[in-house]
């Protein structure tokens, strides 16, 4: 008995004493939260720089870019990130001016599970809104059979997965939709969280990825890297000069590059079914979100400090997890537009 | 068949089915332990319990920020719950018969009813929102509120079956009420009090719904009362939830881990109630 | 000079005053739960009244917030769990309080205990990776005909109704057989030496300790109801997250407890946020009133009688809490 109990004060004692034993240096701590679209890249940055500077710790967490908007505005977080613009009513509603910086570029791809099938699939843009609506309900529906001559469809039920929260990723791929159909446009619309017709809903990139792949039949939209990670068929998109293009970096880099001679002053650009040859339709730019003037100082410039080095070192380790780096006239307005941060 | 041979058959019978519903509740029982048990002890090694999460990528890493984020957690919460909930038990088992001891201890079993998401939404509303930032302390409080009606009843119920001669006794002896209850009382029941507080911890350990938003999570590990801290179960819903195969076995570590500690603990809290009742007995 | 006699009773005034103010603090904290809730949740509910009750329509986007397909979710699949887990429950509490043998009583006792102890995200686990490809298979090889009714209707996704009610189901087991082993000690033995006198076989014993203690009986239903209503994240890992009423087993819903763990830290906007604080202030009162009317069954059975035997020494589960994770 007197045994047990010594086990039990001590147990609790070591649990009450925890806080005290490891009292760190001085580190500082810095909260981020929003997109799953870029998290692959972003915790690698975070890590790395950590690595560089070990008492500099940047907790950044994917909750879905609706989520970090939110958390920003509420200032429960230091920065944000988001695929999806913020609007003007969020702009409003948040206390002081936020700068939207652009970190990668990346694609959002169409994924699928379809036992049996392992030629990569073609898909219009409408075709695509349509079977996003619901109203293209089978695999081998005309429509999609149309686009693929030779490919043996099942009759498999088609299965859409969307995101259940607040997504930037959904935000790219239904703009994109939005410009391909008209019908698209006024059923669902734009925005980061939308009303969906149909389908399935998973949280985060992640919860897409491991719906469709454990679902057969479905179909989903996801960052290129995820699908990539996780080996699951993804199909080619038509883009605007009605080529079928597959994403690869050098398509979305064409996507980003008229863009990049017209970019506006607030870096909210969309660059959905760009035009020009070889562009990978459904790419967009990713944001990382901060205030203007911040009443921290010192995690401001720790922040400026990291988007610098994101911009310019950070850029190398876009291309090895499926991200495009940016173009060199968008770093060099986004450095004269860090000076606008208050450090 | 006559009406008795009926009778008896039936009577057979629903021995019978009775049996088979308790084999029925402990197959999920073995399945998820065995299933827990091999998914996650292949993934268990040195550097789950020590490394902190590694980039999307990179294997390796492990959950050793989680782990002690949840005994942090429930650190701050038994600083929290205890005082609270003993006190609050000794009170009802001084003056248990009056109507406001009956409001309390009802108010206490709702309180255990309470789901934790409702709970996470009330530590937001007090603890997350007045500050802006996820905190530690948040998640600390929401499980703290959660331990509460436990620690209470537990209290409660263990001084009343601490013989009423021994508070008769020192009170006789000339010691206030507040003596007689803290000084002896208590200390007589204090070995099962703590298995009401190991029960509690056990409990509060797996939760994860209100930490999602009080604690938040955290990619390092952190110290401190003002900031979002990692903890277990979160860690192990991330993981489970994203696409990559290294962090659905972890998960499975972590839920190993998990499940250990719950473990153990039932296990404790059954031996010390065992000594208890032999003790109690003679 | 103050006679020992009044200070003493300034003392236990003091003492009374103290330790009541801790005890005043729990019925602080349910009342500041409820006043926290209704007061973050005013702006839905002046936006949209009763309507938020009723409305179909879950749209962020458009600001326009209906409850209803959660509170059904909810309710179905606690409903659903209820109908298979209250047999196997009642079994169990039966088993063990009357036909156990004593050396199997404890070691099985403390197995479904265990059950309860299993935290919930673990359950969420084992649904995801194990029932919910059982589910799948269920659904993939269930006839056409079958399909064609309604409550078979929907894609074989696995995740769904279905998966949701047998998880809650798994989990609701220990609380509600533990509160009914409690009721079921609870009736003297009297009763049953009563029946067997009077010729009974063990069944009709038994039969006669639960029609004497029926309202515990069904106060541990209600409770173990109160629990699956609650449960959050096994259920959000396994029923589809689609917000959609429909009475099908195989269609993906979504549930009050699942829609706040998922949108709360992306609520966009301040109406957003109020309106998941107003469901959770709905699954508040739903399970105030639901573990409200069990206690008050249960110890109607319980506390009325004077039980000869010792009461359990350990904190059992009633004790315990139910409350979900």
């Amino acid at each position: 008995m007197k045994a047990i109990r010594f086990l039990i004060a001590s147990a609790f004692g070591a649990i009450l004493a925890l806080p005290a034993a490891t009292a760190q240096a001085q580190t500082v701590q810095i909260n981020g939260a929003g997109a799953t679209f870029p998290y692959p890249i972003y915790s690698k940055w975070f890590s790395e720089y950590n690595k560089l500077h070990p008492d500099i710790e940047i907790n950044y967490q994917s909750i879905g870019s609706g989520g970090g908007i939110r958390q920003l505005t509420n200032q429960t977080v230091f920065f944000g990130a988001t695929d999806g613009p913020m609007t003007s009513d969020q702009q409003f509603a948040a206390p002081g001016p936020i700068l939207h910086l652009p970190t990668v570029l990346g694609a959002v791809v169409p994924i699928y599970n379809i036992p049996g099938v392992d030629t990569q699939l073609k898909f219009s843009g409408k075709v695509l809104a349509d079977v996003i609506m619901g109203k293209v309900t089978k695999w081998n529906d005309a429509a999609i059979a149309g686009l693929n001559p030779g490919v043996k469809l099942p009759a498999t039920d088609i299965t859409v997965a969307h995101r259940s929260d607040g997504s930037g990723t959904t935000y790219i791929f239904v703009d994109y939709l939005s410009k391909v159909s008209p019908d698209f446009k006024k059923t669902v619309g734009v925005a980061t969280s939308v009303n969906w017709p149909v389908g399935v809903g998973g949280k985060g990139n992640e919860g897409v990825a491991g719906l469709v792949k454990q679902t057969p039949g479905s179909i989903g939209y996801v960052e290129l890297v995820y699908a990539t990670q996780n080996k699951i068929d993804y199909g080619s998109v038509q883009n605007l000069n009605g080529e079928f293009v597959s994403a690869t970096l050098e398509g979305v880099t064409a996507a980003a590059s008229a863009a990049a001679m017209a970019m506006p002053k607030d870096f909210r650009v969309s660059i959905t079914n760009a035009p020009g040859a070889g562009v990978y339709p459904i790419s967009s730019f990713t944001w990382i979100l901060l205030y203007e003037h911040p009443g921290d100082k010192k995690r401001s410039k720790i922040m400026v400090d990291f988007m610098k080095w994101a911009l310019t070192e950070g850029q190398k380790y876009a291309t090895d997890l499926g991200y495009a780096p940016l173009p060199a006239q968008v770093v060099t307005l986004e450095m004269e537009a860090l000076k606008r941060i208050s450090i | 068949m006559s009406l008795t041979a009926r009778r008896k058959f039936l009577s057979g019978l629903v021995v019978v089915l009775c049996g088979a519903a308790v084999a029925v509740a402990l197959v999920p029982l073995f399945f998820i332990f065995a299933y827990v048990l091999q998914k996650g002890f292949s993934s268990l090694n040195w550097d789950f319990f020590t490394k902190m999460p590694k980039p999307v990528g990179e294997s390796g890493g492990g959950m050793a920020n989680a782990m002690l984020g949840t005994l942090y957690l429930i650190g701050i919460a038994s600083v929290l719950a205890i005082p609270v909930g003993v006190i609050a038990g000794v009170y009802l088992s001084e003056y248990g018969k009056k109507p406001f001891a009956s409001l309390v201890r009802f108010t206490a079993d709702v309180l255990n009813g309470v789901p934790s998401i409702v709970i996470g939404i009330f530590a937001y509303g007090l603890a997350v929102l007045p500050v802006k930032h996820f905190s530690a302390l948040a998640g600390g409080l929401a499980l703290g509120f959660m331990m509460v009606p436990i620690i209470t009843r537990t209290t409660e119920e263990l001084l009343n079956l601490v013989p009423g001669s021994l508070r008769e006794g020192s009170l006789a002896l000339g010691a206030t009420r507040a003596r007689a209850a803290f000084s002896v009382m208590v200390p007589a029941a204090l070995p099962g009090i703590m298995t009401g507080i190991l029960v509690a911890l056990a409990r509060i350990a797996g939760e994860t719904a209100p930490l999602l938003f009080t604690a938040f999570n955290n990619r390092f590990f952190s110290a401190r009362l003002d900031q979002p801290i990692s903890s277990l179960p979160v860690q192990i819903y991330t993981y489970a939830v994203a696409p990559y195969d290294d962090w659905h076995r972890q998960a499975w570590a972590g839920a190993l881990v998990l499940v250990g500690f719950v473990f153990i603990f039932s296990v404790l809290a059954r031996v010390v109630t065992r000594r208890l009742e032999r003790m109690h007995r003679t | 000079m103050k006679t020992p006699s009044f200070r003493k009773s300034a003392d236990d005034r003091g003492f009374r005053l103290g330790t009541g103010l801790f005890a005043f603090l729990v019925v602080l904290l349910v009342a500041g739960i409820f006043w926290e809730l209704y007061r973050t949740s005013h702006l839905s509910i002046e936006k949209f009244g009763f309507r938020f009750w009723t409305g179909k329509i879950w749209d962020p986007v458009s600001g326009e917030f209906g409850a209803l397909p959660f509170i059904w979710g909810t309710l179905y699949s606690s409903l659903l769990a209820m109908l298979i887990s209250t047999p196997i429950a009642l079994g169990i509490a039966i088993f063990l309080s009357e036909l156990s043998p004593k050396v199997l009583r404890t070691p099985l006792a403390f197995l479904t205990e265990l059950l309860a102890a299993i935290p919930s995200i673990v359950y969420g686990l084992w649904g995801v990776f194990v029932l919910v490809p059982i589910v799948r298979q269920l659904q993939v090889h269930t006839p056409e005909w079958m399909r064609k009714i309604p409550l078979f209707s929907g894609p074989p996704l696995g995740v769904g109704m279905l998966a949701a009610a047998l998880i809650l189901a798994v989990m609701v087991i220990p609380f509600t057989s533990s509160v009914a082993r409690e009721v079921l000690k609870a009736v003297p033995s009297t009763q049953r030496e009563a029946a067997y006198a009077l010729g009974a076989t063990r069944w009709e014993a038994i039969l006669a300790a639960l029609r004497f203690g029926r309202t515990g009986i069904i106060g541990a239903i209600i409770l173990g109801f109160g629990r699956a209503v609650g449960e959050t994240m096994a259920v959000t890992m396994v029923i589809g997250n689609n917000p959609q009423v429909s009475a099908s087993l195989f269609k993906p819903q979504y549930t009050m407890a699942a829609v706040i763990a998922n949108e709360f830290t992306e609520a966009a906007d301040d109406l957003y946020l109020s309106a998941l604080i107003e469901i959770g202030l709905v699954l508040f009162v739903i399970t105030l009133v639901i573990n409200g009317l069990s206690r008050l069954l249960i110890w109607s059975v319980t506390r009325q009688i004077k039980v000869k035997a010792p009461r359990a020494l350990a904190p059992t589960l009633p004790a315990a809490p139910e409350a979900a994770a």
